[in-house]
């Protein structure tokens, strides 16, 4: 069986609800059972934005989350709430370039990718997630990259859609860092 | 059954009560239903019906009134502190027997409050917000999938029984999104509504809607006449869902997205060989005694858990009537009970009975 409790954490604009849905999308499109829970409300609207995303075999149970097996966070702030949170053996993923703090656990996986920096190397900042969707998908293999695709086709409107070879490019390069 | 698609509970609310023949939208903007206005807004003009946006939340459902009076199918939204200020209407609509949908999605008060989800509405919804001897049907969902499913059938209880039905979901239930599968042929009953006033070109009696009955024999006559219907209401319309039951140590009663959480309780539980069970309410009213009668016998104890200081805890103690003991644990002001805050209660209670 598998169950995925995904948690993505961030400031607003980074692309973090976004992220989620995708995730949920990708799931769908292999016919799991999904959910996603977005932040809303007053830590939003501080800049600060956090989703909840299920993905399972089985019917979920609950949509809101107080463990999770695998975490991206793209700030500092969002490391220090969520770190506790992850399963023994879990995964957390970082954007090195904006995370400075050092991950304290020594029993989950823990994978730094300057994200942001490769992003803006690369022509386009809001590009940062999908290098670490694309470590997430690695290390959890709660998607694979061809419904990754289907949701981006799926989720984004149809005058970006020229924008998915270049982002399909940008996740291949998060799944091997 | 048709498409699948990724959507917001709020947005499937709407699509859901368009698919049901809802032509008629009126409401005000507040967090966290919003979305359910902003999908009408889009939508409604698009397939001839009426969206607006009212001056306020009285404004809107003077507005459901008028147009439930012409025997349209019609809705408005909100959440907790806008459904206090609709509850003038709500009576008025109760007292005029009119069908109409409410729907609330709750954030946690009293007052402004805030607006993270809660259940703290439970009493105004099922006992009576407004003044007067009156219920609405109130329906619970737990999943985006039973959104869609309920506000279909929200608006067939509604004409059946000319009665308001609502919608009660939090904010959980509103923002996220799950799998919904919409049905090519929506199930709409059609119903005769000879009571409508609709225009008569001279060719009937006009008909009269009103909630006004001064000579109180009259009143009571028309009261006595609601009592009858609520209680045939009670009779057929109870739902719910029993999960785990069969020789559960503990059953657990709660409805919305905090019966979601109590299942993962439950799955977790089992996993230690730890034998929980879920009634989950999905009518608030008529509340579903029949699920307590059905498991009565088979645990030590129940335990209600609610996003509330425990309300429909008392419903549920006045169905079991002593005959067994009920425990409560709860959050409140728009926190989410944990599986660790019922764990901890569950095992409290084993200990007590062991």
């Amino acid at each position: 069986m598998s169950l995925h409790e995904i948690i993505i954490a961030g400031f607003g604009g980074q692309g973090i609800l976004s992220a989620g849905r995708l995730l949920a999308y990708a799931g769908m499109e292999e016919n799991k059972q999904v959910s996603f829970l977005p932040s809303y409300g007053p830590e939003m609207r501080g800049g600060t934005a956090n989703c909840m995303v299920v993905v399972s075999d089985k019917e979920i149970a609950s949509p809101v989350l107080n463990v999770c097996s695998a975490l991206i966070v793209m700030n500092n702030p969002s490391l220090e709430k969520f770190e506790s949170w992850v399963k023994p053996g879990g995964v957390i993923i970082t954007d090195s370039s904006l995370v400075h703090t050092k991950v304290k656990r020594s029993d989950v996986k823990v994978f730094e990718i300057p994200a942001t920096k490769l992003a803006t190397e690369a022509g386009n900042k809001t590009y940062s997630n999908i290098y670490l969707l694309g470590k997430l998908l690695t290390e959890t293999n709660c998607a694979t990259p061809e419904s990754f695709e289907k949701a981006l086709y799926g989720i984004l409107s149809k005058k970006k859609h020229y924008m998915i070879p270049e982002e399909m490019e940008v996740l291949k390069v998060g799944m091997g860092y | 059954m048709g498409q699948k698609l990724l959507m917001k509970g709020n947005e499937v609310i709407a699509e859901a009560a368009i698919r049901a023949g809802c032509r008629h939208y009126f409401g005000y903007p507040i967090t966290p239903q919003t979305e359910l206005m902003h999908y009408m807004a889009k939508k409604m003009p698009t397939i001839g019906g009426v969206f607006m946006q009212a001056e306020s939340e009285v404004a809107a459902i003077n507005m459901v009134y008028g147009a439930a009076s012409t025997g349209k199918r019609v809705m408005t939204s909100s959440s907790s502190p806008g459904i206090s200020l609709k509850q003038e209407g709500i009576s008025y609509i109760a007292g005029a027997q009119l069908p109409a949908v409410i729907v609330n999605i709750m954030r946690g008060g009293p007052g402004l409050g805030g607006i993270q989800p809660s259940q703290s509405d439970y009493f105004q919804a099922t006992k009576g917000g407004g003044h007067g001897d009156y219920h609405m049907v109130v329906l619970a969902p737990a999943s985006v999938q039973e959104l869609y499913d309920l506000t279909v059938e929200a608006f067939n209880i509604s004409d059946r029984y000319r009665i308001m039905t609502m919608i009660l979901g939090d904010g959980v239930l509103g923002q996220m999104m799950e799998v919904v599968e919409f049905r090519d042929d929506e199930n709409i009953e059609s119903f005769d509504k000879p009571w409508a006033a609709n225009g008569h070109d001279n060719k009937r009696e006009h008909n009269m809607i009103t909630s006004i009955h001064l000579d109180p024999a009259v009143l009571e006559q028309w009261n006595i006449g609601f009592q009858e219907k609520y209680n045939l209401i009670r009779q057929k319309e109870q739902r719910y869902e029993l999960y785990n039951c069969e020789d559960a140590e503990i059953i657990l009663v709660a409805y919305g997205s905090v019966a979601r959480i109590c299942k993962g309780v439950i799955n977790q539980a089992a996993e230690k060989g730890i034998k929980l069970g879920l009634i989950r309410p999905i009518t608030l009213f008529p509340f579903p005694t029949n699920a307590f009668e059905e498991v009565l016998d088979i645990p030590k104890a129940f335990l209600t858990v609610e996003m509330s200081s425990g309300q429909m805890l008392e419903d549920v103690k006045l169905t079991i009537e002593g005959r067994k003991p009920v425990y409560f644990t709860g959050r409140m002001g728009g926190m989410i009970p944990t599986v660790n805050d019922i764990m901890t209660k569950v095992n409290e209670i084993r200990e007590k009975h062991s």
